[in-house]
């Protein structure tokens, strides 16, 4: 499935990690951990291929991503820090151009029912930039409900700025996805919830 | 495959439209660079007349410059370049639909509002639909190639005058062709030779520039 | 982080490790004869090559303009294919080698406007006229400009060298483009405008002179891009081990000089 070979992550001029490898199976939850500033969100980077890592491979059932990013990104769900939002657009309108610009097609219904869900039912037609930062987040998490066929979710501090309640929920949602045999690899600096304990990476132990 | 073309389309003419403070600004700014021209050269008007092409396909061209860091920088902020580059779609359409929206509200107002700055610098009656023509084939030109310096340049210190520099070289032969056009219909010798390496130009970088722009969206996000 | 040697190919020297070393022993060598080809050049041109009919003496300084020239844009092709190189091949040699040829590029093309302008001063009457080479000339020069601008303003450098490298493509496929745009409208605006063109019956001893000088500024141009780029090289391998390997070498050796 996801596969990581002796990955190498060069920033700026700085070797942050080297000779990382991992492995996700369907259904495996994992949490990757560290200090600040040791390559997490990097890592998640060179995973989804947004970042091109120094040295070593990333492999998507098999075959390089280098070879074959679509094949990865057709399959792949990534929540960045960034949400993705634009202010002068509608929860809305920002969560199906989200769902359509990744290449999936989602009627206005299951956004609505999606928002919904995720507890935004009141603030569908506010311009974005009224919301709160734990509104905003919440916006992005919406497309976790309308992804449940990319199989590899791959989240960036998914529960900064949520409430207790939303964290739970959304522990929940990560759980059910893996065991529908989908796979999560996160970062957080939360204890949430899960209802299996994830598999923890430690970063820090390759650092440079 | 059209679905992402057309979502990126509809929502960037959306932001447009809601933002469409920014697309005035790049109007007045066209007009106000065509009225200083007056203020410079004399209002002598054989000489306006005779100044009229190049002064209106510069101001357009300046004004197209000036409002290109606006193609991708708000999209590289709020992350939503990322989502976009994890597309299951090739890249090659977005940035055609992205750069489309820039120049349907940013190059067809400057086209359209040309030809009533040529009535302030008094250009002859003959040569209005050559100016539009010729604008209209050019600015996409310019927006193209404006994309591919908008996206190296991207959240960069200084990155304004930096895609001035890295561009404007490139904008030269536009340029030449573009106000050739309207003098060469002007004097008398018909502007076809010109329209139409125009629009081989705008066929070429339509060809290349999209992809030019997408590994450079790539390399700047990484 | 070490990479397995490729083999006894040519390749090898694409390995920094391995080319570093190579760099410094060439460039001495290209830098002595680019200093012999330019005595023999400068002295075929200035003493030897007779006075021309129609311009007098003025016309020696086409000895330093027209290899400037041919050089200015010679270097471009040779940083878009080290561009292109680097990015279909991925290797970061290639890039620095581009980067480090485009501030001698920009010399020699700062070098042909300098003396196209003493040239045209007698010859035009004006040291600028909007010649279809010189203006080309000129934008060639802002070409080269933005490529070293964008390359030094982006602070991480496998951005600036991917960066750079689209640019310098961009540039290149633009290059021929811009000529053609410029030669056209020059023969529109201009009619027939005095070209640089030399007089058609040249004497061998002038032809002469410009090959070596044009085979000068090749050799300086490798001297310089291979020593310029040689502490490129260390900088983006500091955390190589090779490359402390190195710098305490060179430490012991300075050392021992004093």
């Amino acid at each position: 499935m996801l596969e990581v070979h002796d990955l190498a992550c060069l920033k700026g001029d700085r070797l942050l990690f080297r000779g990382l490898a991992l492995r996700l199976q369907a259904g495996g939850l994992l949490r990757v951990a560290g200090p600040n500033g040791v390559g997490k969100t990097s890592l998640l980077r060179l995973v989804t291929g947004l970042a091109l890592p120094e040295a070593g491979e990333v492999r998507w059932r098999g075959v390089g991503i280098r070879r074959d990013r679509e094949a990865l990104h057709r399959e792949l769900l990534y929540l960045g820090h960034a949400p993705a939002l634009n202010d002068l657009l509608t929860p809305l309108e920002n969560l199906r151009f989200a769902c359509a610009a990744a290449g999936d097609e989602v009627d206005e219904e299951n956004c609505i029912i999606a928002l919904a869900r995720i507890g935004l039912e009141h603030q569908l037609d506010l311009p974005a930039r009224v919301l709160s930062q734990g509104q905003r987040r919440r916006v992005g998490l919406a497309r976790l409900f309308l992804s449940a066929r990319r199989p590899l979710w791959v989240l960036d501090e998914p529960f900064t700025a949520l409430d207790a309640a939303a964290v739970a929920e959304l522990a929940e949602t990560l759980s059910d996805h893996c065991v529908a045999g989908g796979m999560v690899m996160l970062t957080t600096h939360q204890d949430a919830p899960f209802a299996r304990a994830p598999a923890v990476l430690d970063v820090g132990a390759y650092a440079c | 495959m059209l679905n992402t073309f057309v979502a990126v389309l509809r929502r960037d003419l959306l932001l447009a439209w809601r933002g469409r403070a920014d697309v005035l600004v790049t109007l007045a700014f066209f007009v106000i660079v065509v009225c200083l021209f007056p203020f410079g050269v004399g209002a002598e008007p054989n000489l306006l007349r005779a100044i009229a092409p190049g002064v209106l396909w510069v101001a357009a061209l300046l004004a197209c410059l000036l409002s290109l860091h606006r193609l991708f920088a708000q999209d590289h902020v709020d992350g939503t370049l990322e989502q976009l580059l994890l597309s299951s779609e090739p890249a090659v359409l977005w940035v055609m639909a992205k750069v489309l929206a820039f120049w349907l509200s940013t190059g067809l107002p400057v086209v359209a509002v040309a030809p009533v700055l040529g009535l302030l610098l008094d250009l002859e009656q003959g040569a209005y639909p050559v100016l539009v023509i010729s604008l209209a084939l050019g600015t996409p030109i310019l927006a193209l190639l404006g994309a591919v310096g908008a996206a190296l340049t991207l959240g960069l210190r200084g990155g304004g005058m930096l895609l001035a520099l890295l561009v404007l070289p490139l904008f030269v032969p536009v340029l030449i062709f573009g106000a050739g056009a309207v003098e060469a219909e002007l004097s008398g010798t018909g502007a076809t030779a010109h329209l139409l390496l125009l629009g081989g130009g705008l066929a070429g970088a339509l060809a290349l520039a999209p992809w030019a722009c997408a590994a450079a969206l790539r390399v700047s996000t990484e | 982080m070490s990479r397995p040697d490729r083999g006894p190919s040519i390749l090898r020297f694409a390995a920094p490790q391995n080319f570093y070393p190579l760099a410094g022993r060439l460039a001495p060598w290209f830098a002595g004869i680019a200093a012999v080809l330019t005595v023999v050049g400068l002295w075929l041109g200035f003493f030897v090559a007779p006075t021309d009919a129609t311009q007098g003496e003025v016309y020696r300084v086409i000895f330093i303009h027209v290899p400037a020239a041919w050089m200015s844009m010679f270097v471009y092709l040779v940083m878009a294919f080290w561009s292109a190189v680097g990015l279909v091949m991925n290797t970061r040699l290639s890039f620095l080698m581009s980067q480090a040829l485009a501030p001698t590029g920009a010399m020699f093309c700062v070098v042909a406007l300098w003396t196209g302008a003493l040239w045209g001063r007698p010859t035009w009457g004006a040291y600028w006229v909007w010649d279809a080479r010189l203006t080309s000339q000129a934008l060639l020069l802002f070409l080269y400009l933005g490529f070293i601008a964008l390359t030094r303003t982006i602070e991480d450098p496998r951005r600036a060298d991917r960066a750079g490298a689209l640019i310098a493509l961009v540039g290149a496929v633009n290059v021929p483009v811009i000529y053609f745009s410029v030669q056209w409208w020059n023969t529109l605006h201009q009619g027939a405008s005095v070209s640089l063109t030399r007089a058609p019956s040249m004497a061998a001893t002038m032809l002469a002179g410009m090959l070596v000088m044009a085979f000068a500024a090749w050799a300086y141009t490798l001297a310089v891009a291979l020593w310029r780029v040689r502490p490129m090289i260390l900088e983006r391998e500091r955390h190589a081990e090779w490359v402390g390997a190195v710098l305490t070498r060179e430490a012991q050796r300075q050392g021992g000089r004093t």
